[in-house]
């Protein structure tokens, strides 16, 4: 009985079977990554704004503290965007001229809201308070990198739901006093995790909850 | 599909079986006594409701190649980056405004004239959820009178927060703002208008009517105690000589004002003081359900009802009544009489109490309760109490005045004051009048500020035609309402209303306490309260705003008026404005006079009205959370029906069928004076025969896309001189059969010991007896060593003496989780979202069973069976020990939900909460995740008032205080049934509550360790009247 298939047939076997399996991994490999990937998660890109607001400038040159505009970073579980008011308390009295605050002078003539666009946003069905991060001390420049540095302002960190449980479940690798929470030139020390343990004790986090769904869930 | 396997009910077997069971035997309905095979299958299928719709064209195969095609597919949408979404700040922060915290605001709800004080929650301007006023009179709250036994709730800042309780109303009525069928724009001859057209216009026709002294000028409102709204009408009429104002609310204590003017010569305002009350007697008066006073009459109740150990002492009441009510259920004694019967009933027990009045010879039956009812009654002088309803007529209500006068209640527990309403008319005379002079052509100009007379006038006095012939012979007819309704399609315009939450107003409670009504928002379109639209009538063009602090500012005076303005709009309630209690002197001729003349006899079926108890008069018709909510008793939805005792039901033969999952009852016609009414019926054990209940409310023609076209209209039956009762009516079955949705099968428990009832008596000999506690080898068995479980460990009470199955809780319940709601067609399905349901069993006699109420939401099991059978762990526990449910991680296999013996998890089985509107997406309470298709979801405990509070807690570096989380079913409960707080905490409510020896656990033998847990029920009935 003459063969059925030619001898070659077995490389050509042998061959999709492994590029069936690279493939796989690849697209596993590839899906995963670009799902980590700037690109995804849009971190480091910075935003276009109606005014090119910098941080930078605000903070780092003119030393304006964090809660001069988000103002209810401790009260609420929302930082702020402060009111067109805000800005103004200022810009009414300087940089008055400055076409890039157009935007700003027509709002308060206007009445009508500035309409920034979102850089740090959670799907709906993430609870994120900001006053009690604030008050067990997490510091701003934790989650919001170096923003004394940024122009336009990007975000920093991912965002994704094992970037939260890194911190939710070993806190004492992040927090720091509560008084250097507003301090964007804070370094960890050497013995952050002694530190760290000390201050989770310190501060009656109960670290066994912060992993709980309802945590942030509900 | 639906009519395969359908059998109807066997009445007679299911009496046999009453008649055979032994000691306490309890039933859910009259479904599972017939316990037939397809009731069986029902059960046995355990979830009907996930039977697919598919099913019947999608064949297997085929749908595992869609799923696998999806699934491929679903896989590809997370391969982009997120949208971007706009952050949009103010732009002058107002004060103490905080983004990302709500802020309350006192105001007040007014349904049928009268006040209910609340609290309104307001997320960055839009008003999402209600609570009670504490500080109000109609809305008690934990700070109020038993203050002792609930400490008051606390604010972040130790402070109690005066949260107060609320009913069904109160709680979707917010819902009604946000409506999209809300009317937007005046509508002149059904088209499209502008405002300035109509302004125009009325002054045009205010100064033709000003040459004639206003003689063709009438203004038709609903009921109205408003100071400010009564002086600006006032204004009018002055100004107007010849103009008349007329009342019209079509669920109005006519009778009772008439009585009052029998007993007193006088209108006076009555008050009951059930707190003070050891022995209560309710003439077909629905007082913890319905009336001004509903909320704050349950409440004081149940004061009297809470059995403890060491504290066992409870008020008794008697219900006589005409149709099952929520009052009735929860009686210690219940008598049903047809209307006729109870006038007999009241005369009996009058002359039995001393009032010189001749009584007809009851049957041996009634003359016992009779006599019990009134030793008990003169035992208990001056501490007992006598009320009765508005279906009785005027002189039965001077009777009840006289008994009470006998018993020296008067001043103790019946206290009187003077009318609240600004001018306390007869209001279906009102209406004759008015009526009267539209037929006669004296009316050119008719103003309707509110209501909807053209739906829910009296038969009789064909309203409706009147007001169409008025608007065709040129009159100017203009209807001020919410919804372009009934009336409005008749009138010459319409102009839109604004909401209670829009505009200011002032309004008063039942005891003459003034609130001011406060808006929340601005009109979601442009509109005028009543208020204004006087004003502007009196060629003026002053806000609501202005209106009110003119009317105040006068009264009160200038001098300091801001800050008691400012105190005003902060409680929620103007000082002093209660109605001191005012002597009365009985004119007990009078009243013997008036009761000799009653004929209590009835001729053939007698015919009982009733307002809806959810839709009410039909005002709420188009509330789809009012609509969806299961009605007290018959749990049905979104329609309405005949109720007929079984009895009547058998002499007649009609029928209701067991099996399936909606019901299909039997459609019969009704025929009273010549008008006709086709309606389905359902089978009401507890109704008394040859009697009929018709619902109000229904049947509306112009609702709205909710409402319109659903249920029969009982107001085309109902007369101006029989309208409560009416006898003559004559039923014919028509052959035609409907489906109903009751809910009260769905989410079965099949028959196991799950409501434990007991006597005072029982419970002051061994309180421990009223319960079945689980075995020693039952508790606690586990392979796993014991979870120890430190912090707050979350825990609730439901006190099943004090449950009056009002449905508030599961309403408050609705708003403040985002449940949807999803149609008859859904419910029919089983598919309901309410987290909580109030589960009715009955005990005893078909004809007249007891009722039982068991509110049920998750239990929160330490154990919890649905956790090991998530495959994704999307349901797990919290170290608070709540049963969480991660929404985002549920991939709706609903093992969970199939393995719940309590049956309380709910699925998502179509995109139920997708608001295509807009506008009701302000509704979503914005701290809590708005479900899509394909999820479980369920009671969380209010997990996000739990996070709240220990956010809170924690930034002040303490522990959560009890008291200090409320969830939402526990602050809305009128009678304080459902504590919640922290069991590891020996000193907190619910930890007392737990240690009463009448606690138990709902299927505790299964080991599930529940969290929300029971006390039993107390009875405390007559020893005279046992086994009645």
């Amino acid at each position: 009985m003459p063969q059925v298939f030619h001898r070659s047939s077995n490389t050509l076997a042998r061959l999709s079977i492994v590029t069936g399996a690279a493939l796989l991994v690849s697209s596993v490999l590839i899906g995963s990554n670009l799902s980590r990937s700037p690109y995804a998660t849009q971190v480091g890109v910075p935003v276009d704004q109606p005014v090119p607001f910098s941080h930078k400038h605000h903070v780092k040159e003119l030393g304006i503290d964090c809660r001069y505009c988000h103002s209810t970073v401790e009260k609420s579980a929302v930082a702020s965007v402060p009111p067109t008011h805000t800005c103004m308390s200022c810009h009414s009295q300087v940089w008055t001229n400055s076409p890039l605050l157009e935007p700003i002078r027509q709002s308060y003539l206007n009445g009508t809201p500035v309409q920034w666009n979102k850089v740090y946003d959670l799907p709906d069905f993430v609870y994120f308070n900001h006053s009690i991060h604030v008050q067990k001390g997490i510091g701003c420049t934790t989650c919001h990198g170096p923003i004394h540095e940024m122009n336009i302002t990007y975000k920093a960190q991912p965002l994704s739901m094992s970037w939260c449980l890194d911190c939710h479940r070993q806190p004492e690798k992040y927090i720091r006093p509560r008084e250097e929470v507003f301090n964007y030139n804070y370094q960890p020390p050497a013995n952050q995790m002694e530190l760290g343990k000390k201050l989770v004790q310190e501060y009656h986090i109960q670290k066994g909850q912060l992993t709980n769904c309802s945590i942030c869930h509900r | 599909m639906r009519d395969k396997q359908r059998q109807p009910l066997n009445l007679d077997e299911i009496r046999k079986r009453l008649e055979q069971a032994k000691g306490q035997h309890y039933w859910r309905g009259l479904e599972e006594l017939a316990d037939s095979e397809e009731f069986q299958q029902i059960l046995e299928k355990e979830f009907p409701r996930q039977s697919s719709p598919l099913g019947a064209f999608l064949h297997r195969r085929q749908f595992l190649k869609l799923m696998g095609a999806s699934l491929a597919l679903a896989g590809l949408t997370s391969c982009r980056p997120l949208s971007m979404r706009k952050v949009v700040p103010q732009v002058q922060q107002p004060e103490e405004m905080i983004p990302g915290r709500p802020l309350y605001f006192a105001s007040a709800f007014p349904i049928g004239g009268f006040a209910r004080g609340i609290l309104v929650e307001s997320h960055e301007g839009r008003p999402t959820k209600i609570e009670g006023n504490a500080r109000h009179p109609a809305s008690p709250g934990a700070m109020g009178v038993i203050s002792a036994q609930i400490p008051a709730p606390l604010n972040p800042d130790g402070t109690p927060k005066h949260l107060g309780a609320t009913d069904a109303f109160t709680q979707a009525s917010i819902l009604t703002l946000y409506d999209p069928d809300r009317s937007q724009s005046p509508m002149y001859q059904g088209q499209l208008s502008a405002w300035t057209d109509f302004t125009t216009a009325l002054a045009a026709e205010m100064g033709k009517q000003a040459a004639v002294r206003g003689a063709g000028l009438r203004i038709l409102t609903e009921n109205i105690t408003s100071p400010t709204l009564a002086g600006l009408i006032q204004e009018l009429l002055k100004k107007f000589p010849q103009a008349k104002w007329h009342q019209y609310e079509p669920v109005h204590a006519d009778n009772a004002l008439e009585g009052a003017k029998i007993a007193f010569g006088e209108p006076v305002n009555t008050i009951y003081r059930f707190d003070r009350a050891d022995v209560i007697l309710s003439l077909d008066a629905d007082f913890l359900y319905s009336g001004p006073a509903s909320v704050r009459y349950a409440h004081d109740y149940a004061t009297r009802r809470r059995v403890r150990a060491g504290a066992a002492d409870m008020n008794r009441l008697y219900v006589v009544e005409s149709t099952p009510s929520v009052t009735g259920s929860v009686a210690d004694h219940r008598l049903p009489l047809r209307p006729s019967q109870i006038q007999a009933f009241a005369l009996a027990l009058a002359r039995a109490l001393g009032v010189p009045v001749s009584a007809p010879q009851l049957p041996a039956e009634q003359h016992k309760w009779v006599n019990a009812i009134a030793r008990d009654l003169q035992a208990h002088r001056a501490r007992s109490v006598v009320v009765t309803g508005e279906s009785l007529p005027p002189a039965i209500h001077a009777l009840v005045h006289a008994i009470n006068h006998a018993l020296g209640n008067t001043g103790q527990t019946v206290v009187y004051t003077a009318p609240v309403e600004a001018q306390p008319v007869n209001h279906t005379e009102s209406l004759r009048e008015l009526v009267r002079d539209m037929a006669a052509g004296k009316v050119e100009t008719l103003i309707i500020l509110g209501g909807n007379p053209a739906y829910n006038a009296p038969a009789d006095l064909a309203f409706a035609s009147l007001l169409k012939d008025l608007t065709q012979r040129n009159g100017f007819t203009v209807h001020l309402s919410l919804y372009e309704d009934e009336t409005s399609a008749l009138c010459l315009w319409h102009i839109p209303e604004s909401h209670y939450l829009e505009a200011w107003g002032d309004v008063r409670a039942f005891d003459g306490t003034v609130s001011i009504i406060q808006p929340l928002i601005e009109p979601l379109y442009p509109s005028r309260s009543a208020g204004e639209m006087i004003d502007t009538m009196l060629g003026r063009q002053r806000t609501s705003y202005d209106l009110v602090q003119a009317y105040w500012s006068k009264r009160l005076g200038t001098a300091g008026f801001q800050k008691a303005w400012r105190k005003m709009l902060h409680d929620g309630v103007v000082p002093n404005t209660a109605l001191p209690p005012r002597s009365v002197t009985l004119r007990t001729e009078a009243v013997v006079s008036a009761a000799q003349k009653l004929k209590p006899t009835a001729q053939g079926m007698e015919v009982v009205f009733i307002p809806d108890p959810n839709v009410w008069d039909g005002r709420f018709a188009n509330n789809g959370w009012l609509q969806e909510l299961p009605k007290p008793l018959t749990h049905l939805t979104w329609d309405n029906a005949i109720l007929v005792s079984p009895s009547t039901a058998q002499k007649m033969g009609l029928q209701m069928d067991t099996g399936g999952l909606a019901n299909m009852v039997d459609v019969v016609e009704l025929r009273y004076r010549g008008e006709k009414l086709q309606a389905p019926i359902w089978i009401m054990p507890g109704q008394p025969d040859d009697c009929l209940t018709l619902v109000l409310g229904y049947g509306r023609t112009r609702a709205g896309k909710v409402g319109t076209g659903i249920g029969y209209n009982a107001y085309k039956v109902r007369f101006s001189d029989a309208l409560w009762t009416a006898s003559g009516a004559t039923l014919a079955k028509t052959g035609e059969r409907y489906p109903l949705a009751s809910t009260q099968q769905h989410h079965s428990m099949e028959g196991r010991e799950l409501i434990h009832v007991g006597t005072l008596e029982e419970f002051r000999k061994d309180p421990a007896h009223l319960v079945r506690k689980p075995s020693p080898e039952e508790e606690h068995l586990s392979l796993y060593p014991e979870y120890r479980w430190e912090g707050s460990a979350w825990a609730m009470v439901i006190d099943t003496s004090l449950c009056i199955g009002c449905n508030a809780c599961v309403t408050a319940c609705q708003a403040e989780n985002n449940i949807p709601i999803v149609g008859k067609e859904q419910v029919a399905r089983g598919r309901e979202m309410h987290w909580i349901r109030i589960d009715r069993y009955y005990e005893g006699r078909l004809d007249n069973p007891s009722t039982h109420l068991m509110p049920v939401p998750c239990m929160q099991c330490e154990n919890a069976p649905c956790e090991p059978v998530c495959p994704v762990g999307a349901t797990n526990h919290s170290e608070e020990g709540l049963n969480q449910m991660a929404y985002n991680r549920c991939v709706g296999t609903r093992y969970c939900s199939n393995n719940c013996p309590y049956k309380v998890r709910r699925f998502n089985f179509l995109k139920y909460n997708d608001p295509k509107e807009p506008v009701l997406q302000l509704l979503n309470n914005p701290d809590v995740t708005v479900r899509g298709r394909g999820v479980m979801e369920k009671c969380t405990y209010c997990v996000q008032r739990i996070n709240a509070a220990r956010i809170e807690a924690k930034k002040l570096g303490r522990e959560v205080q009890d008291g200090e989380v409320v969830t939402a079913c526990q602050a809305a409960c009128p009678t304080h049934a459902i504590v919640f707080g922290n069991m590891n905490d020996k000193e907190s409510v619910v930890s007392q509550w737990k240690r009463q020896p009448h606690h138990y656990g709902l299927l505790e033998e299964l080991n599930t360790r529940p969290r929300t847990t029971y006390l039993a029920k107390v009875r405390n009935p007559n020893p005279d009247l046992e086994g009645a």
